[in-house]
């Protein structure tokens, strides 16, 4: 805008750099401490922010290792955090197969066909997303404890069951598709469909090829939600060599046992790839956020 | 699918129907009717929309739409029916299994023990004998195999004798064959435990003996007696128990009640407790208060703060937005459960970096986590940290769709940059953004993994009978109802999630109200 600005702008940028910074401070600050104390010697020390001294215990523990504590004595850690992140991706990635696998087929019929009860099935589905798996948690413990005593395998306790709880969680990736989906040009299927293809040749041959980018993103933002999922995993599994990490986590910042610098070295660990893959997802989704989506 | 022959689809429906029932009968074998029913509805439909040739779209929504409703929407429904019964860690079982276990539990008939040794015989086999003892004569068995010891069920101890019984003689009858060996240590003795417990033995007179403790055999009988009017009778004591399927206990007269109990439903009765009891009504009160302070507050706090942020990158004589805006993001990017627990470290009284800090400003060490103001403060603090990149994220995407010709106009008329804010920014995007308000306020109102990683709920209200807290959102409270104190109560946990049910189903209503009438301008 070619305007005369007034003198007072300079000072009004000033202002708004100081604040910006002042906050950009405040979040980056917990992600520095974090660094340093993953690098500090034990887990009670407390001191500048650059470590005066270098330790790795904590990433040797982290990373199942034995370590030399405090006390001068080699030990063994006492989490399985390499455990932990194993059950959690092993979770998370036939979570999300699951989900995909679900929410393609779904939002194939709801973009492209033309049924009754289409409309209720999409409001259903966006009404789904207003109640949280965490209010039902006590019915979900008592539908595993049930199901547990026919099938053991998919019982508490077991990843089998932490994955068929997620998958009824497909509403808000049936949305995404689908709008991807409708984006993509329908004369190509209806080409396909002129030289006799069936629907589900239509679907498999044609669409599915054009549509991978986007289930990519679906099975990234799929398999992220089930790594980060807390409530149902915290009540479905109990035992320690079971947990997931978002559960596992919890007990290094107990107030009587306090693994503050453990705790910082398997965060950095586990949450610095997830939230690359996550900034390199949501360019995708910034769609489906405005639509009511709100991350946990 | 065309390229099948006709013949092969219907072998495939028919083997797919055959297993399916297969599978419910199993489940149905091993009592959970329930279970067996919803596999029953679900196989039977699905077998349907893959032959029928009516189901075009069906074939595709099923999988997804069946999994949405028995995982998602079959558990709410089934909260609101355990909330109408007494489930909970005392009466966890229905009234068949209840009785059975009460009618399995057996108890050593007084003056019937005794002592035994296990003699080696001939290759694995061996001879159990009891010695004479308190004027009864000594009897012994011929050679045996020991049973193999069976998977341990901790349900059925005692009574659990497999296989045939083992026929005692007298030591003098002439066919009993004369002892050759030393009997078994004790250490050999509990080696074989196991199996000795699944052994019964029986008398020349008929009783039958099982293994009653290390060194003995005795006749056990059930401790309780079944009577015709369907109550139990305790053997030893002669005291009845009368079944009462109001409170799903066996219960004496004088209100002695037999472990465990079982499930029964009793109407309203939780819903009474805590909208009308004073000792359940006043924590949930306190808790409900709370709640929607906390999901008001942080709401308003993160949307301030982020309509500001976007307005501020909004502003174009300021350089570096980019960079201010990568950085600004990253608490929505960074896993939820890392950052809550990162500051539940920070925020540690003696340890944390944030009291370092306070302490060497203003010396003060604040007790983030003992005292309930503080406590509350601190989850504000956090969770508008959580929340605020979303809220800038959203803001700016509607700042973007403001026409840009009405800021040149202002600026031609000399408006400032608060004006430009009050009379153009806020007005536009006022409408567009209240339903997204609600639907935060709604999250935050279940906003259980915040609370439950960074206070638990704690600290505590100390005057009430159920553990309550100062910072226990609704769905936290009802967590620790149903998973944390020793009662287990799933029934009461139920109620009060059917209630959180019903406040969701209204704030939704609200916003779909409000999102239609934005679609109808």
């Amino acid at each position: 805008m070619a305007i005369v600005q007034p003198k007072s702008q300079r000072w009004r940028i000033v202002a708004a750099h100081a604040f910006l910074l002042a906050l950009c401070a405040a979040v980056v600050f917990p992600f520095l401490v974090v660094l340093s104390v993953s690098l500090r010697p034990g887990n009670f020390a407390s001191g500048s922010l650059i470590p005066s001294s270098i330790s790795l215990e904590h990433w040797r523990y982290v990373l199942g290792l034995p370590y030399v504590g405090v006390d001068g004595k080699e030990t063994l850690p006492d989490l399985p955090v390499m455990r932990w992140l194993w059950n959690s991706i092993k979770v998370a990635t036939a979570s999300a197969a699951v989900t995909l696998l679900l929410s393609t087929t779904a939002s194939f019929a709801l973009a492209r066909m033309r049924f009754r009860g289409k409309r209720h099935v999409l409001t259903g589905l966006m009404l789904m997303q207003m109640f949280p798996a965490v209010l039902a948690l006590v019915a979900i413990y008592a539908i595993f404890d049930r199901i547990g005593s026919a099938f053991p395998l998919l019982g508490l306790n077991t990843h089998a069951s932490l994955v068929l709880a997620y998958s009824g969680g497909i509403a808000m990736h049936v949305w995404t598709l689908k709008g991807y989906y409708e984006t993509l040009p329908a004369e190509i299927e209806e080409a396909a469909r002129v030289d006799g293809a069936t629907p589900w040749q239509a679907f498999r041959r044609v669409l599915l090829p054009m549509a991978l980018p986007i289930l990519v993103v679906v099975f990234i933002l799929a398999f992220i939600g089930a790594i980060i999922e807390y409530p149902v995993a915290s009540v479905l599994l109990t035992q320690q060599d079971q947990l997931t990490l978002a559960v596992g986590s919890k007990l290094f910042v107990h107030e009587h046992n306090f693994h503050w610098g453990d705790f910082a070295a398997a965060a950095i660990l586990s949450g610095l790839p997830i939230t690359v893959v996550f900034l390199l997802a949501q360019r995708w989704m910034i769609s489906g956020l405005a639509a009511g989506g709100v991350k946990g | 699918m065309s390229a099948r022959p006709a013949w092969l689809r219907h072998a495939l429906a028919a083997a797919a129907v055959a297993a399916s029932l297969w599978v419910v009968m199993l489940v149905h074998a091993t009592g959970q009717t329930l279970l067996a029913l919803v596999l029953l509805v679900g196989c039977a439909l699905a077998v349907w929309t893959y032959t029928s040739r009516r189901t075009h779209a069906l074939r595709y929504l099923f999988p997804g739409v069946a999994a949405a409703l028995v995982f998602v929407v079959f558990p709410m429904l089934y909260t609101v029916g355990i909330g109408f019964t007494n489930h909970s860690s005392t009466n966890l079982l229905d009234e068949a299994r209840a009785r059975q276990l009460l009618l399995d539990e057996s108890v050593t008939v007084p003056g019937t023990q005794r002592p035994f040794v296990v003699l080696p015989a001939e290759g694995s086999r061996v001879r159990l004998q009891l010695p004479a003892h308190e004027a009864r004569p000594a009897l012994i068995t011929p050679p045996f195999e020991l049973p193999q010891p069976t998977a341990a069920d901790p349900g059925a101890q005692g009574s659990s004798s497999a296989g045939a019984p083992v026929a005692l003689q007298s030591e003098q009858a002439p066919s009993a064959a004369p002892i050759e060996s030393s009997p078994w240590t004790m250490r050999q003795t509990v080696e074989h435990l196991p199996s000795l417990r699944q052994l019964t033995l029986t008398t020349p007179e008929g009783a039958r003996l099982t293994l009653a403790s290390l060194r003995e055999f005795a006749q056990q009988q059930s401790l309780y007696a079944a009577q015709q009017d369907g109550s139990l009778v305790d053997r030893l004591t002669g005291t009845a128990y009368r079944i009462d399927r109001a409170e799903g206990f066996y219960a004496s007269a004088e209100g002695d009640r037999l472990q465990p109990g079982f499930r029964v439903g009793v109407g309203l009765r939780h819903y009474e407790q805590v909208f009308s009891d004073g000792k359940f009504r006043e924590p949930f009160l306190s808790v409900f208060v709370w709640t929607v302070a906390f999901s008001g507050l942080t709401v308003l706090g993160a949307a301030a703060l982020g309509l500001l942020l976007a307005s501020l990158l909004h502003w174009e004589a300021l350089r570096f937005r980019g960079a201010y805006r990568m950085v600004l993001f990253l608490p929505y990017a960074v896993p939820g459960f890392i950052s809550i627990l990162v500051f539940k470290g920070l925020f540690n009284q003696n340890l944390g970096e944030v009291n370092l800090i306070l302490h060497g400003l203003f010396g003060i060490k604040p007790a983030w986590f003992s005292d309930p103001a503080l406590a509350r403060l601190m989850l504000l603090i956090v969770n508008i940290w959580l929340g605020f990149p979303y809220m800038m994220v959203l803001c700016s995407g509607l700042i973007q769709s403001i026409p840009a010709d009405l800021y040149e106009a202002s600026a031609v008329v000399g408006a400032g940059p608060w004006t430009n804010f009050t009379r153009i920014t806020l007005p536009l995007i006022a409408k567009p953004l209240t339903p997204l308000l609600i639907s935060a306020f709604a999250f935050n109102f279940n906003n259980f993994v915040l609370v439950s990683l960074l206070t638990g709920g704690r600290p505590d209200l100390t005057d009430s009978t159920l553990p309550a807290g100062t910072t226990d959102l609704l769905v936290s409270y009802t967590w620790r109802i149903a998973f944390q104190d020793s009662g287990q109560q799933f029934g009461l946990a139920a109620a009060i999630s059917t209630v959180i049910f019903l406040i969701v189903a209204a704030i939704t209503l609200v916003q779909m109200k409000l999102t239609q009438k934005e679609a109808v301008r």
